[in-house]
């Protein structure tokens, strides 16, 4: 296996080396993928909190409406949205490659593009809606 | 020896969870995608964002028990990738149980609290 031999050891680094390091785009993905999902879990009772004031009742739902006005809850929607979105994507992208579909290095380094691009372009339409710009 | 590391006859050892959390979360991703979509396009069908609409999809007994499946499997998934998180960041022993005892606790509370609102509506 000359290509073993030729290869890099895989070495860790330093956790301050990570500003620096450049990942290929499917790395971006997968570590999006656990802070997007991080970010979920500690934001649940935020969202639930939003869930049951919108359904409860009227009363409640015009509350929420005053609630969701002011702009740093309008930027904790928006921070779940996007981890919402990005998890969903990068989620179907693993269902697929899990069937076998697109697991060679540069098929997933387009499909991992994609994911980005796709996640971002619905939070951004999500931040237009949210914060009214048209 | 040698020969035990490969194939079918491999030495298997451990607790046996891995494969049916790993099957599981992504089940559960599935049933959460189709609640997606389909609410996505029920609320949009409707094309009122008023509170009527909004209420009225979860007063229905058939979306109300749809919306508590999917939110069973949401509290299944996040065990599951948190305790990932868990594992792959928290070496201590002690710490990381406490951690993932908290997680379980944490989520049947929202469980609860889900249940709460479902039927409240």
């Amino acid at each position: 296996m000359p290509d073993a031999v030729a290869r890099r050891r895989f070495t860790n680094i330093h956790v301050t080396q990570i500003i620096r390091y450049r990942l290929p785009a499917s790395g971006m993905v997968s570590i999006l993928h656990r802070i997007s999902g991080a970010l979920m879990f500690l934001l649940l009772p935020f969202v639930l909190f939003l869930f049951d004031k919108s359904i409860t009742s009227e009363i409640s739902f015009e509350f929420l409406k005053g609630y969701v006005s002011h702009p740093l809850v309008k930027l904790s929607i928006l921070a779940v949205s996007w981890a919402y979105l990005h998890h969903f994507c990068a989620g179907i992208r693993h269902l697929v490659m899990d069937m076998h579909i697109g697991l060679a290095k540069h098929e997933s380094v387009k499909s991992a593009r994609a994911v980005l691009v796709i996640s971002g372009l619905l939070t951004l339409l999500v931040a237009i809606k949210l914060f009214g710009v048209i | 020896m040698a020969n035990n590391h490969i194939g079918p006859k491999r030495l298997v050892v451990g607790a046996h969870y891995g494969l049916r959390d790993w099957l599981a979360q992504r089940v559960t991703a599935v049933v959460m995608a189709v609640f997606t979509i389909v609410t996505l396009v029920l609320f949009f069908g409707a094309s009122d964002f008023s509170y009527e609409g909004w209420a009225g999809l979860f007063a229905q007994q058939w979306f109300k028990i749809l919306a508590f499946v999917t939110f069973l499997a949401l509290y299944y998934h996040v065990w599951v990738g948190v305790r990932d998180i868990w594992m792959d960041y928290v070496k201590p022993v002690g710490i990381r149980l406490a951690l993932q005892v908290f997680t379980i606790l944490w989520l049947l509370g929202c469980a609860g609290w889900t249940v709460q609102i479902l039927w409240r509506v």
